[in-house]
Protein backbone atom coordinates (compact mmCIF):
# COMPACT_ATOMS: atom_id res chain seq x y z
CA UNK A 1 0.00 0.00 0.00
CA UNK A 2 1.39 3.48 -1.02
CA UNK A 3 1.33 6.74 0.80
CA UNK A 4 -1.68 7.41 -1.04
CA UNK A 5 -3.85 4.51 0.12
CA UNK A 6 -3.33 2.50 -2.77
CA UNK A 7 -4.02 -1.23 -1.74
CA UNK A 8 -3.13 -4.63 -3.48
CA UNK A 9 -1.28 -5.14 -7.08
CA UNK A 10 -3.35 -6.72 -9.32
CA UNK A 11 -5.05 -9.61 -7.92
CA UNK A 12 -4.40 -12.65 -10.19
CA UNK A 13 -8.04 -14.28 -9.64
CA UNK A 14 -9.48 -11.06 -10.76
CA UNK A 15 -12.48 -12.21 -13.52
CA UNK A 16 -11.73 -10.22 -16.45
CA UNK A 17 -8.19 -8.88 -15.78
CA UNK A 18 -7.71 -5.20 -15.33
CA UNK A 19 -5.99 -4.49 -18.76
CA UNK A 20 -3.35 -2.30 -19.34
CA UNK A 21 -2.43 0.13 -16.90
CA UNK A 22 -3.28 3.55 -18.65
CA UNK A 23 -3.93 6.49 -16.19
CA UNK A 24 -1.88 7.56 -13.42
CA UNK A 25 -3.29 7.39 -9.70
CA UNK A 26 -4.12 11.49 -9.66
CA UNK A 27 -5.91 11.09 -13.30
CA UNK A 28 -7.78 7.76 -12.59
CA UNK A 29 -9.22 9.40 -9.18
CA UNK A 30 -10.01 12.41 -11.25
CA UNK A 31 -11.81 10.13 -13.62
CA UNK A 32 -13.31 8.28 -10.50
CA UNK A 33 -14.31 12.09 -9.57
CA UNK A 34 -16.37 12.78 -12.75
CA UNK A 35 -18.03 9.36 -12.19
CA UNK A 36 -19.28 10.07 -8.89
CA UNK A 37 -21.30 13.29 -10.04
CA UNK A 38 -23.85 11.39 -11.92
CA UNK A 39 -24.43 8.89 -8.67
CA UNK A 40 -24.39 11.69 -6.21
CA UNK A 41 -27.17 13.58 -8.31
CA UNK A 42 -29.39 10.35 -8.12
CA UNK A 43 -28.11 9.23 -4.55
CA UNK A 44 -29.67 12.80 -3.47
CA UNK A 45 -32.60 12.37 -5.20
CA UNK A 46 -33.30 9.21 -3.87
CA UNK A 47 -32.30 9.61 -0.56
CA UNK A 48 -34.77 12.71 -0.49
CA UNK A 49 -37.79 10.42 -1.77
CA UNK A 50 -36.46 7.60 0.79
CA UNK A 51 -37.26 10.61 3.88
CA UNK A 52 -40.54 11.96 2.30
CA UNK A 53 -42.04 8.31 2.45
CA UNK A 54 -40.35 7.63 5.67
CA UNK A 55 -42.02 11.29 6.74
CA UNK A 56 -45.28 10.31 5.01
CA UNK A 57 -46.06 7.15 6.45
CA UNK A 58 -46.27 8.87 9.58
CA UNK A 59 -44.68 5.59 11.55
CA UNK A 60 -40.68 7.32 11.74
CA UNK A 61 -39.49 9.75 13.80
CA UNK A 62 -36.38 11.53 12.47
CA UNK A 63 -34.10 9.20 14.55
CA UNK A 64 -35.66 6.39 13.02
CA UNK A 65 -34.91 7.59 9.69
CA UNK A 66 -31.69 8.39 10.00
CA UNK A 67 -30.98 5.09 11.83
CA UNK A 68 -32.37 2.93 8.71
CA UNK A 69 -29.98 4.88 6.03
CA UNK A 70 -26.88 4.98 8.24
CA UNK A 71 -27.08 1.33 9.87
CA UNK A 72 -28.97 -0.37 6.88
CA UNK A 73 -28.02 1.74 3.98
CA UNK A 74 -29.47 -0.35 1.26
CA UNK A 75 -31.84 1.97 -0.23
CA UNK A 76 -34.53 -0.65 -1.71
CA UNK A 77 -34.73 -2.45 1.54
CA UNK A 78 -35.28 0.65 3.37
CA UNK A 79 -38.29 1.66 0.82
CA UNK A 80 -39.13 -1.57 1.42
CA UNK A 81 -38.88 -1.32 5.34
CA UNK A 82 -41.02 1.75 5.36
CA UNK A 83 -43.90 0.17 3.07
CA UNK A 84 -43.98 -2.69 5.17
CA UNK A 85 -43.53 -1.23 8.67
CA UNK A 86 -46.56 0.73 7.50
CA UNK A 87 -48.55 -2.63 6.54
CA UNK A 88 -48.38 -3.69 10.00
CA UNK A 89 -45.94 -6.70 8.69
CA UNK A 90 -44.06 -8.32 11.65
CA UNK A 91 -40.43 -7.54 11.82
CA UNK A 92 -39.27 -10.87 11.48
CA UNK A 93 -41.00 -10.96 7.60
CA UNK A 94 -39.37 -7.53 7.70
CA UNK A 95 -36.07 -8.66 8.23
CA UNK A 96 -36.21 -12.02 6.16
CA UNK A 97 -36.98 -9.72 3.26
CA UNK A 98 -34.29 -7.36 4.11
CA UNK A 99 -31.66 -10.22 3.80
CA UNK A 100 -32.80 -11.43 0.46
CA UNK A 101 -33.48 -8.31 -1.42
CA UNK A 102 -29.60 -7.28 0.29
CA UNK A 103 -27.65 -10.78 -0.51
CA UNK A 104 -26.83 -9.60 -4.42
CA UNK A 105 -23.98 -7.54 -2.35
CA UNK A 106 -22.09 -11.04 -1.82
CA UNK A 107 -21.52 -11.09 -5.54
CA UNK A 108 -20.27 -7.44 -5.33
CA UNK A 109 -17.94 -8.40 -2.09
CA UNK A 110 -16.72 -11.24 -3.84
CA UNK A 111 -15.57 -9.41 -6.90
CA UNK A 112 -13.70 -6.84 -4.69
CA UNK A 113 -11.99 -9.12 -2.77
CA UNK A 114 -9.30 -10.50 -4.40
CA UNK A 115 -7.89 -6.27 -4.91
CA UNK A 116 -8.23 -6.19 -1.10
CA UNK A 117 -6.36 -9.13 -0.02
CA UNK A 118 -3.10 -7.06 1.26
CA UNK A 119 -6.00 -4.29 3.50
CA UNK A 120 -5.73 -4.90 6.89
CA UNK A 121 -8.69 -7.23 8.53
CA UNK A 122 -9.92 -5.09 10.32
CA UNK A 123 -10.22 -1.94 7.77
CA UNK A 124 -12.15 -4.61 5.46
CA UNK A 125 -15.03 -4.98 8.07
CA UNK A 126 -15.70 -1.50 7.90
CA UNK A 127 -15.23 -1.08 4.50
CA UNK A 128 -17.41 -3.43 4.08
CA UNK A 129 -20.01 -1.79 5.64
CA UNK A 130 -20.07 0.96 2.87
CA UNK A 131 -20.54 -1.46 -0.03
CA UNK A 132 -23.35 -0.92 -2.45
CA UNK A 133 -24.38 -0.96 -5.99
CA UNK A 134 -22.54 2.55 -6.77
CA UNK A 135 -19.69 1.88 -4.50
CA UNK A 136 -19.16 -1.26 -6.29
CA UNK A 137 -19.46 -0.19 -9.50
CA UNK A 138 -17.12 3.07 -9.24
CA UNK A 139 -14.31 1.21 -7.20
CA UNK A 140 -14.03 -1.42 -9.59
CA UNK A 141 -13.78 0.64 -12.61
CA UNK A 142 -11.53 2.88 -11.02
CA UNK A 143 -9.36 -0.38 -10.05
CA UNK A 144 -9.20 -1.78 -13.75
CA UNK A 145 -8.41 2.15 -14.81
CA UNK A 146 -5.18 2.34 -12.39
CA UNK A 147 -4.46 -1.44 -12.23
CA UNK A 148 -4.39 -2.10 -9.05
CA UNK A 149 -6.71 -1.62 -5.58
CA UNK A 150 -6.50 2.40 -4.21
CA UNK A 151 -8.34 2.01 -1.02
CA UNK A 152 -8.46 5.93 -1.09
CA UNK A 153 -10.68 5.58 -4.24
CA UNK A 154 -12.92 2.90 -2.23
CA UNK A 155 -13.80 5.54 0.27
CA UNK A 156 -14.04 8.07 -1.97
CA UNK A 157 -16.17 6.08 -4.54
CA UNK A 158 -17.82 4.51 -0.85
CA UNK A 159 -18.48 7.76 0.98
CA UNK A 160 -18.58 10.55 -1.10
CA UNK A 161 -20.92 9.90 -4.00
CA UNK A 162 -23.20 7.53 -1.74
CA UNK A 163 -22.93 7.42 2.24
CA UNK A 164 -23.15 11.08 2.87
CA UNK A 165 -24.98 11.92 -0.04
CA UNK A 166 -27.67 9.19 1.09
CA UNK A 167 -27.81 10.25 4.91
CA UNK A 168 -27.75 14.38 4.37
CA UNK A 169 -31.07 13.58 1.49
CA UNK A 170 -32.80 11.72 3.71
CA UNK A 171 -32.60 14.32 6.47
CA UNK A 172 -34.05 16.82 3.91
CA UNK A 173 -36.41 14.59 2.44
CA UNK A 174 -38.25 13.71 6.07
CA UNK A 175 -37.82 17.11 7.02
CA UNK A 176 -39.33 18.75 3.70
CA UNK A 177 -42.11 15.81 4.09
CA UNK A 178 -42.57 16.83 7.02
CA UNK A 179 -43.69 20.36 6.12
CA UNK A 180 -46.11 19.13 3.07
CA UNK A 181 -49.81 18.49 4.35
CA UNK A 182 -51.43 17.27 1.64
CA UNK A 183 -49.33 15.11 -0.44
CA UNK A 184 -51.13 13.85 -2.32
CA UNK A 185 -52.01 17.19 -3.91
CA UNK A 186 -49.00 17.49 -5.53
CA UNK A 187 -49.12 14.17 -6.79
CA UNK A 188 -46.33 12.58 -3.89
CA UNK A 189 -48.30 9.67 -3.10
CA UNK A 190 -47.30 8.20 -6.25
CA UNK A 191 -43.90 8.67 -5.70
CA UNK A 192 -43.33 5.50 -3.37
CA UNK A 193 -44.86 2.75 -5.60
CA UNK A 194 -43.67 5.08 -8.75
CA UNK A 195 -40.00 4.07 -7.49
CA UNK A 196 -40.74 0.14 -6.61
CA UNK A 197 -42.35 -0.05 -10.14
CA UNK A 198 -39.13 1.73 -11.52
CA UNK A 199 -36.46 -0.04 -10.01
CA UNK A 200 -38.29 -3.62 -10.44
CA UNK A 201 -38.35 -2.80 -14.17
CA UNK A 202 -34.26 -1.07 -13.94
CA UNK A 203 -33.52 -4.42 -12.65
CA UNK A 204 -35.15 -6.81 -15.16
CA UNK A 205 -32.34 -8.08 -17.83
CA UNK A 206 -33.99 -11.09 -19.20
CA UNK A 207 -37.84 -12.98 -19.05
CA UNK A 208 -37.17 -14.65 -15.83
CA UNK A 209 -37.49 -11.07 -14.13
CA UNK A 210 -40.25 -10.14 -16.43
CA UNK A 211 -42.19 -13.29 -15.03
CA UNK A 212 -40.33 -12.84 -11.33
CA UNK A 213 -42.15 -9.63 -11.30
CA UNK A 214 -45.76 -10.58 -13.27
CA UNK A 215 -46.09 -13.54 -10.56
CA UNK A 216 -45.02 -11.33 -7.29
CA UNK A 217 -47.06 -8.71 -8.60
CA UNK A 218 -50.33 -11.62 -9.01
CA UNK A 219 -49.47 -13.25 -5.82
CA UNK A 220 -49.06 -10.45 -3.77
CA UNK A 221 -52.54 -8.68 -4.52
CA UNK A 222 -54.45 -12.30 -4.58
CA UNK A 223 -52.73 -12.41 -1.02
CA UNK A 224 -53.49 -9.38 -0.13
CA UNK A 225 -57.25 -9.65 -1.12
CA UNK A 226 -57.87 -13.14 -0.22
CA UNK A 227 -55.91 -13.79 3.00
CA UNK A 228 -54.06 -10.49 4.83
CA UNK A 229 -52.33 -7.57 2.80
CA UNK A 230 -49.60 -7.18 5.61
CA UNK A 231 -47.94 -10.51 4.48
CA UNK A 232 -48.87 -9.82 0.65
CA UNK A 233 -45.67 -8.44 -0.55
CA UNK A 234 -43.56 -11.45 1.20
CA UNK A 235 -45.79 -13.99 -0.36
CA UNK A 236 -45.28 -12.39 -3.81
CA UNK A 237 -41.10 -11.71 -3.02
CA UNK A 238 -40.83 -15.78 -2.22
CA UNK A 239 -42.70 -17.01 -4.41
CA UNK A 240 -42.65 -14.75 -7.38
CA UNK A 241 -39.13 -15.64 -8.00
CA UNK A 242 -40.17 -19.51 -7.94
CA UNK A 243 -42.27 -19.01 -11.34
CA UNK A 244 -39.51 -17.18 -12.46
CA UNK A 245 -37.02 -19.87 -12.16
CA UNK A 246 -39.08 -22.21 -14.23
CA UNK A 247 -38.75 -20.01 -17.35
CA UNK A 248 -35.47 -21.14 -19.62
CA UNK A 249 -32.99 -18.19 -18.93
CA UNK A 250 -32.56 -15.98 -21.67
CA UNK A 251 -30.74 -12.66 -21.24
CA UNK A 252 -31.67 -9.37 -23.30
CA UNK A 253 -28.90 -8.04 -25.32
CA UNK A 254 -28.62 -4.66 -23.24
CA UNK A 255 -27.99 -6.52 -20.08
CA UNK A 256 -24.99 -4.10 -19.27
CA UNK A 257 -27.47 -1.48 -19.33
CA UNK A 258 -29.90 -2.57 -17.44
CA UNK A 259 -29.06 -0.37 -14.08
CA UNK A 260 -32.16 2.77 -14.06
CA UNK A 261 -31.72 5.52 -12.75
CA UNK A 262 -30.15 9.25 -13.77
CA UNK A 263 -27.13 7.80 -12.20
CA UNK A 264 -27.21 5.20 -14.43
CA UNK A 265 -24.16 7.00 -16.45
CA UNK A 266 -22.00 5.57 -14.02
CA UNK A 267 -19.71 3.21 -14.92
CA UNK A 268 -21.32 -0.57 -15.48
CA UNK A 269 -18.21 -2.63 -15.60
CA UNK A 270 -19.33 -4.98 -13.02
CA UNK A 271 -17.83 -8.10 -14.48
CA UNK A 272 -20.07 -11.05 -15.53
CA UNK A 273 -21.48 -12.56 -12.20
CA UNK A 274 -23.20 -9.09 -10.84
CA UNK A 275 -24.86 -8.06 -14.36
CA UNK A 276 -28.85 -7.69 -13.44
CA UNK A 277 -27.97 -7.62 -9.68
CA UNK A 278 -27.47 -4.13 -9.36
CA UNK A 279 -30.46 -1.31 -8.71
CA UNK A 280 -29.67 2.64 -8.61
CA UNK A 281 -30.29 2.62 -5.21
CA UNK A 282 -27.64 2.29 -2.25
CA UNK B 1 -39.80 11.23 19.36
CA UNK B 2 -40.18 7.53 19.14
CA UNK B 3 -37.03 5.42 18.75
CA UNK B 4 -38.68 1.53 18.32
CA UNK B 5 -37.71 1.31 14.94
CA UNK B 6 -34.41 1.66 15.95
CA UNK B 7 -34.31 -2.36 16.88
CA UNK B 8 -35.71 -2.85 13.15
CA UNK B 9 -33.00 -0.82 12.03
CA UNK B 10 -30.07 -2.94 13.86
CA UNK B 11 -32.24 -5.92 13.15
CA UNK B 12 -31.95 -5.05 8.88
CA UNK B 13 -28.74 -3.90 9.31
CA UNK B 14 -27.51 -7.29 10.89
CA UNK B 15 -28.68 -9.21 7.99
CA UNK B 16 -27.66 -6.99 5.61
CA UNK B 17 -23.66 -6.55 6.77
CA UNK B 18 -22.98 -10.41 6.28
CA UNK B 19 -23.71 -10.26 2.55
CA UNK B 20 -21.30 -7.19 2.49
CA UNK B 21 -18.48 -8.15 4.40
CA UNK B 22 -18.19 -12.36 4.49
CA UNK B 23 -16.43 -12.22 0.96
CA UNK B 24 -14.02 -9.75 2.08
CA UNK B 25 -13.12 -11.51 5.20
CA UNK B 26 -13.64 -14.96 4.59
CA UNK B 27 -13.22 -15.28 0.66
CA UNK B 28 -15.43 -18.40 -1.09
CA UNK B 29 -18.03 -18.52 0.82
CA UNK B 30 -19.97 -16.64 -1.57
CA UNK B 31 -19.99 -19.46 -3.52
CA UNK B 32 -23.75 -20.45 -3.76
CA UNK B 33 -25.27 -22.72 -5.72
CA UNK B 34 -25.95 -21.47 -9.32
CA UNK B 35 -30.03 -22.48 -8.79
CA UNK B 36 -29.67 -20.10 -5.30
CA UNK B 37 -28.41 -17.76 -6.90
CA UNK B 38 -30.94 -17.32 -9.88
CA UNK B 39 -33.21 -17.52 -7.19
CA UNK B 40 -31.40 -14.46 -5.52
CA UNK B 41 -31.52 -12.40 -8.43
CA UNK B 42 -35.16 -12.87 -8.94
CA UNK B 43 -36.15 -11.88 -5.58
CA UNK B 44 -35.28 -7.66 -5.92
CA UNK B 45 -37.53 -7.70 -9.04
CA UNK B 46 -40.47 -9.57 -7.34
CA UNK B 47 -40.20 -7.97 -4.20
CA UNK B 48 -40.42 -4.62 -6.18
CA UNK B 49 -43.11 -5.07 -8.10
CA UNK B 50 -44.90 -7.09 -5.19
CA UNK B 51 -44.46 -3.27 -3.22
CA UNK B 52 -45.75 -1.30 -6.28
CA UNK B 53 -48.87 -3.59 -7.14
CA UNK B 54 -49.60 -3.62 -3.64
CA UNK B 55 -49.19 0.40 -2.79
CA UNK B 56 -51.17 0.84 -5.51
CA UNK B 57 -53.84 -1.02 -6.44
CA UNK B 58 -54.77 -2.42 -2.19
CA UNK B 59 -56.54 0.04 0.27
CA UNK B 60 -57.28 -1.27 3.71
CA UNK B 61 -60.12 -0.39 5.65
CA UNK B 62 -61.05 0.13 9.00
CA UNK B 63 -62.21 -3.26 9.48
CA UNK B 64 -58.74 -4.82 8.17
CA UNK B 65 -60.58 -5.58 5.19
CA UNK B 66 -58.47 -4.96 1.79
CA UNK B 67 -60.21 -4.04 -1.21
CA UNK B 68 -59.33 -2.96 -4.92
CA UNK B 69 -58.31 0.79 -5.79
CA UNK B 70 -58.60 2.49 -9.09
CA UNK B 71 -57.06 5.68 -8.91
CA UNK B 72 -55.18 8.07 -10.78
CA UNK B 73 -52.08 6.09 -9.18
CA UNK B 74 -52.75 3.24 -11.78
CA UNK B 75 -51.86 6.15 -14.79
CA UNK B 76 -49.15 7.76 -12.97
CA UNK B 77 -46.91 4.20 -12.08
CA UNK B 78 -47.59 3.08 -15.75
CA UNK B 79 -46.05 6.22 -16.83
CA UNK B 80 -42.69 5.59 -14.66
CA UNK B 81 -43.02 2.09 -16.19
CA UNK B 82 -42.88 2.87 -19.72
CA UNK B 83 -40.20 5.52 -19.25
CA UNK B 84 -37.98 3.61 -17.10
CA UNK B 85 -38.22 0.80 -19.68
CA UNK B 86 -37.51 2.92 -22.36
CA UNK B 87 -35.20 5.59 -21.29
CA UNK B 88 -34.07 3.82 -18.54
CA UNK B 89 -34.05 6.90 -16.20
CA UNK B 90 -35.90 6.67 -12.78
CA UNK B 91 -35.65 9.78 -11.90
CA UNK B 92 -37.47 11.05 -14.78
CA UNK B 93 -39.87 8.56 -14.64
CA UNK B 94 -40.74 9.51 -10.89
CA UNK B 95 -40.97 13.37 -11.92
CA UNK B 96 -43.30 12.04 -14.99
CA UNK B 97 -45.35 10.38 -12.58
CA UNK B 98 -46.20 12.97 -10.20
CA UNK B 99 -46.73 15.34 -12.71
CA UNK B 100 -49.66 13.14 -13.74
CA UNK B 101 -51.23 12.24 -10.48
CA UNK B 102 -50.92 16.03 -9.57
CA UNK B 103 -52.42 17.58 -12.91
CA UNK B 104 -54.92 14.54 -12.75
CA UNK B 105 -56.20 15.66 -9.60
CA UNK B 106 -55.53 19.68 -10.24
CA UNK B 107 -58.16 18.72 -13.44
CA UNK B 108 -60.42 16.78 -10.98
CA UNK B 109 -60.11 13.80 -13.13
CA UNK B 110 -58.81 11.70 -10.28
Amino acid sequence: MNAAGAGSAHPPDEPDGPGPVTLSLGAARRRLAVDMLGIVASTSAFGVVFGLSAAQRGHFSLVETVAMSVIVFAGASQFAGVSLVAAGTPWPAIVLLTGLLNIRHLLYSAALAPWFKAVPRARRAVMAHVLTDEAFALSLAHFRRLGRADVGGYWLAAIGSTFIPWNIATIVGFLGGQSIVAPERFGLDVVFPAAMAGLAVGLVTGRREIVAIGAGVTISLVVALAWDARIAVVAGGLLGPLVGLAVPERRAATRRGASAGSGASGPTDDGPDVAGARDPLP
Amino acid sequence: MSVELVGLALLMGAVTYPARALPLLAPGIERLPRIALAYLRLVGPAVLGALAAVNTVIVTDDAGAAHVQLGVGWLAVGCCIAIVAVRRNLFLGLVVAVAVAALARAANLA
